[in-house]
């Protein structure tokens, strides 16, 4: 999977006057299996993101997936998404569908395949991810770990060419923390390449095989994860580290 | 069981609910014990009134039939309505936006009394509408669509912008967004005042009766004017217009329960 933005801005109004998310990214991001976005908290990352799945256009700058040019246009965008599967952090699972349906609904809405393809390559993602006993139950009835599978069993489910994760873990207890992030190290070995902002600096470290450290809306570092660990380049990345691995 | 959970709920036990039956039947009985005490000494009911009205239940049978067809076609045709207007209340073209509010605000800022007999005599006049019954339902329509409107507007708006964003991303396009994600939540958002305004819509029609549409408030009228029995020809109708009220309300808490998402 290769990465490449280009001088990307973008502003939003922040109480009348436009505040600078992003500041000009520019990065060029190779990897095989995982790239972790990381960095302070307003540092942009999950704007990025948001810019990377095309739910928001950036004021200017451009995007290549794999070469391709990210499109600028709402219509375009839309079928840019449909190849991309996002995960985010509050799982927004809809709540009046049973999680069956919430992993069919792209699949049949969107790709069109007939419901029972679609239900028959839902059950089979859904028992990958543990989740056979729980295909009847509406979000509701779910913990926030399983809720958070079923939401990467949808993404999962229209065989995305890239998976988003926008901090996935951050409103999981510790304990479903644990069993989300080793779902996304399994993942891992399943040939969708991840991009993935995270505050989980340990897992980043293990998982990532390319680290980008934004902050202040920038890029300031693109490189191998065990690198930037060992000898951040920056001194924002360092006192940023030191600040997170204190304790 | 224990005295007091038949008369007070209790935080933690489920009251049965044959309980809430009973107290309803009780006081229906109550009121009806009273209404017989209160009239039986009155000179209100006259010997034989009863006898002169049901002398004209063909009259009463038709109306009523009319004004369940006058209903049902205004219910389907104001929900549809008030879901366009709500959705142009949210469009991001101006125009049609202000169009949206112009039209809730006229309509439920003035008298449906004074819409039927402007819309009829004025406008379906003039462009040549010249089936009552047809210009009745319309008018009726538009009535009952603003007021749906602005219940459905909200419901859209109580779904969290979250759920949008999570449609977005998985490709939905924005009318599926609307249709498998927003409208379901938000439907089971509106029910209980959605069935308030359908039983509303209902008993409006009864103002069709001024523009001579022969519904069932008509046919009192008539059956009143023939026997000059006021009271015999008028309570019919809140029977009549209970019978097709109740089951809404009836229907509206049977969906309530089916689209409970923890059910």
């Amino acid at each position: 999977m290769k990465l490449e933005l280009h001088g990307i801005i973008k502003s939003f109004l922040s109480e009348g006057k436009p505040q600078r998310a992003l500041d000009g990214v520019t990065f060029v991001s190779e990897f095989p299996h995982v790239l972790a976005l990381i960095g302070p908290s307003g540092g942009g990352k999950s704007t990025l993101l948001r810019i990377l799945a095309g739910l928001t256009a950036p004021d200017s700058g451009e995007v290549r997936i794999d070469g391709a040019l990210l499109p600028t246009s709402e219509r375009e965008l839309r079928a840019t998404r449909s190849r991309l599967g996002v995960v985010f952090q509050s799982f927004n699972l809809f709540p009046h569908m049973t999680a069956l349906a919430n992993v069919m609904l792209p699949l049949v809405r969107v790709h069109g395949m007939p419901e029972t393809e679609a239900k028959e390559r839902a059950l089979q993602i859904m028992e990958r991810l543990g989740l056979a006993d729980h295909a009847g139950k509406y979000p509701l009835q779910l913990s926030g770990g399983q809720s958070q599978r079923v939401a990467i069993a949808r993404a999962l489910a229209p065989k995305p060419r890239l998976l988003l994760f926008d901090e996935p873990t951050s409103a999981l207890d510790p304990e479903m923390t644990a069993e989300v992030l080793a779902l996304i190290a399994e993942l891992r070995e399943s040939h969708t390449p991840m991009i993935l902002v995270t505050h989980e600096i340990g897992f980043a470290r293990r998982i990532a095989d390319r680290i980008a450290f934004l902050a202040e809306g920038r890029v300031l570092e693109e490189r191998l994860a065990g690198d930037f660990f060992s000898s951040p380049g920056t001194e924002e990345a360092r006192r940023f580290l030191a600040k997170v691995l204190a304790y | 069981m224990n005295v007091a959970a038949f008369f007070l709920e209790q935080p933690g036990r489920p009251t049965p609910p044959w309980v809430g039956r009973f107290w309803l039947c009780l006081l229906f009985v109550l009121l009806a014990l009273l209404c017989n005490v209160v009239l039986g000494g009155s000179a209100v009911f006259t010997a034989g009134g009863w006898e002169a009205v049901w002398k004209f239940r063909a009259v009463f049978w038709k109306g009523w039939q009319l004004t369940i067809v006058i209903s049902t076609v205004s219910l389907v045709l104001s929900f549809l309505l008030g879901s366009v207007a709500a959705l142009l209340r949210r469009s991001p073209i101006l125009p049609l936006r202000s169009l949206s509010v112009l039209y809730v605000e006229l309509i439920r800022g003035t008298p449906l009394l004074t819409q039927i007999l402007f819309l009829y005599y004025a406008v379906a006049a003039s462009v040549g509408l010249q089936n009552r019954l047809v210009a009745g339902v319309l008018i009726l329509s538009l009535f009952s669509g603003a007021y749906l409107s602005e219940m459905i507007r909200a419901g859209i708006e109580a779904v969290p912008a979250s759920q949008r964003e999570s449609a977005r991303a998985i490709g939905l396009t924005p009318w599926q967004c609307y249709r498998f994600v927003i409208l379901p939540q938000a439907l089971r958002q509106i029910l209980p005042p959605l069935a308030g305004q359908f039983a509303s819509l209902i008993k409006d029609s009864s103002l069709l009766s001024i523009i001579g549409i022969g519904e069932f408030t008509l046919a009192a009228q008539q059956v009143n004017s023939a026997t000059y029995r006021t009271l015999e020809s008028y309570l019919p109708l809140a029977l009549g217009y209970l019978l097709l009220t109740l089951p809404v309300s009836l229907l509206s808490k049977a969906l309530e329960r089916r689209l409970r998402h923890e059910a």
